[in-house]
């Protein structure tokens, strides 16, 4: 490879600045954050019984990790999150591919799919709770029930956008339905599928929390509940901080993956 | 000589909510064995249309289409077809798509397999079996396109503008090579285009339809005054300019 010219050095070495000085102005951002909120509750200006302080949650979050407990909240939260996630990632597979399979199905059953989907799916949650009982599986079903309409309709949508030229191709060819759907559909809504489940590990966490909150003695949402009913809420924040950087990972993750995917997928 | 493909009296209406559309109308002509035949008529005349149902993709509502005496259907193993794009699936290689039909029919015999390296050999395309359909240039995607359809060892070839997605420069060559291949296979051919150079370029007989609903305007057999024929050197021949003229006319009599 050539040596590259002065300005195209130049031009690289600005573009790494402008990235490296972002990446500084959000930690930034994010310290002083934390050090105006820790200041604030040491001079009073806020109560720090009700808004606790980064020191605070540190030390709780210290503590409940020495006892154990916390670590277990947070296990039991993340595997109702991940769990509940496949399960939405397999139905929501299964059910675009039978309604792209049979059309006239997915006609009659759109307008019901739309109002499920609009649906607030917190107003399922006690329902679930009594139909199901207060235990794990219906916080699994709650998590799942926020994603898996949604998750339905983006698919099944993202199907029938497929070419219908790159259909004809296999038809004339002289495949069959299955080879259209193993040949091109699914093969092509690969990036969409990738963005379906990117947005649905964040609304999978959501689901959980909601079911945890409605009827459970174990994860984060339960601890958020119970801090809020005996006014621990340092308890509540901690989990809050936790919640966010499950979050964040969980997305990191799926980012990490879909970016791979493209990588090995293009050309070199 | 007996003819491959006879098309007798076929006619064929669009329908929609709004109401019916005849688009063709008592269409009739026969291809012979190793005929490259040209279609060309008036843009939305119904000649992709005509395309579909010799394929099989649609049924005739009146008339019939005999092929080698036998009506075509849906996905007819007899009928190859190009489409107006090459659709090279982007998430395959280049062998792998080639790869596409024998796949779908289940004809990955060693024998077809032995067949489409000679061709991929034979049209440059062997070094570049591991590359992504992106990396290859308009006339290799077409060289590809055209072994993925001839491995199948189709009876007929259809050609539904293949060439119109690419620019000028690239299309000439392309015609140019694909021209040569189809004469060397001798396969019968139907091309449908609305570039009329490219019909007489490449075509031993050039059909004229009329506008909607299309009727057989006229059959013209080209018989160019040259030696060594290929599309190329075609459009050097002395009377290339008056069969020109004359399918001209036949497309636009007002003029």
């Amino acid at each position: 490879m050539p040596e590259p010219s002065l300005q195209q050095k130049q031009y690289l070495l600005d573009k790494k600045r402008e990235k490296r000085s972002i990446t500084l102005a959000r930690i930034l951002l994010f310290l002083l954050f934390f050090a105006c909120w820790e200041a604030a509750a040491d001079t009073g200006l806020i109560d720090s019984f009700i808004y606790s302080s980064p020191r605070r949650i540190l030390q709780s979050f210290v503590e409940m990790c020495r006892s154990q407990s916390l670590l277990r909240h947070i296990a039991i939260t993340l595997m109702e999150t991940l769990t509940s996630f496949f399960l939405v990632v397999l139905t929501g597979l299964g059910a675009a591919v039978i309604l792209w399979v049979f059309p006239k199905a997915a006609r009659v059953l759109e307008p019901f799919l739309v109002v499920l989907n609009s649906l607030p799916k917190s107003a399922l949650a006690p329902l679930l709770i009594v139909w199901l009982g207060a235990n794990m599986r219906t916080i699994i079903v709650t998590g799942m029930s926020v994603a898996v309409f949604g998750t339905v309709i983006s698919l099944y949508t993202g199907f029938l956008e497929t070419d219908p030229e790159k259909r004809k191709l296999i038809i004339t060819l002289g495949g069959s339905a299955a080879d259209q759907l193993t040949k091109i559909v699914l093969p092509s809504s690969v990036p969409l599928i990738l963005g379906v489940m990117k947005v649905n590990i964040g609304l999978c966490l959501v689901g959980v929390i909601i079911g945890e909150f409605m009827g459970a003695r174990e994860g984060l949402g339960y601890l958020i509940l119970y801090g809020s009913q005996t006014f621990k809420l340092t308890w509540v924040l901690m989990s809050i901080v936790i919640l966010c950087v499950i979050a964040m990972g969980l997305y990191g993750i799926l980012g990490f993956l879909e970016k791979r995917f493209f990588t090995t997928e293009k050309p070199m | 000589m007996e003819p491959i493909l006879e098309l007798r009296d076929v006619s064929l209406s669009y329908h929609t909510l709004a109401g019916e559309t005849p688009v063709l109308s008592h269409i009739s002509f026969s291809l012979l064995p190793g005929e490259f035949l040209a279609i060309v008529g008036p843009s939305g005349c119904g000649k992709s249309t005509l395309l579909n149902l010799i394929a099989g993709l649609l049924a005739p509502e009146a008339g019939s289409i005999l092929m080698e005496g036998k009506p075509v259907h849906t996905g007819d193993p007899r009928v190859g077809y190009m489409l107006q794009k090459d659709h090279l699936l982007e998430w395959r290689s280049v062998y792998r798509n080639v790869l596409l039909g024998l796949e779908v029919r289940r004809m990955k015999t060693p024998e077809n397999l032995a067949r489409v390296e000679e061709m991929l050999k034979a049209y440059g395309l062997d070094k570049f079996r591991d590359a992504r359909p992106s990396q290859l240039s308009g006339g290799m995607r077409q060289r590809a396109a055209l072994i993925r359809t001839l491995a199948l060892r189709p009876a007929l070839l259809l050609l539904d503008e293949p060439f119109s997605a690419l620019d000028y420069q690239t299309r000439l060559t392309v015609i140019d090579d694909i021209g040569k291949i189809l004469r060397n296979a001798h396969k019968p051919a139907i091309l449908v285009t609305h570039d009329i150079s490219e019909a007489i370029s490449m075509a031993d007989r050039v059909l004229v339809l009329s506008s909607r609903p299309a009727v057989v305007k006229k059959i013209i057999p080209i018989e160019l005054e040259i030696e060594d024929r290929t599309p190329l050197s075609s459009r050097n021949a002395p009377n290339f300019k008056t069969y020109f003229h004359q399918i001209w006319k036949e497309l636009n009599p007002n003029a």
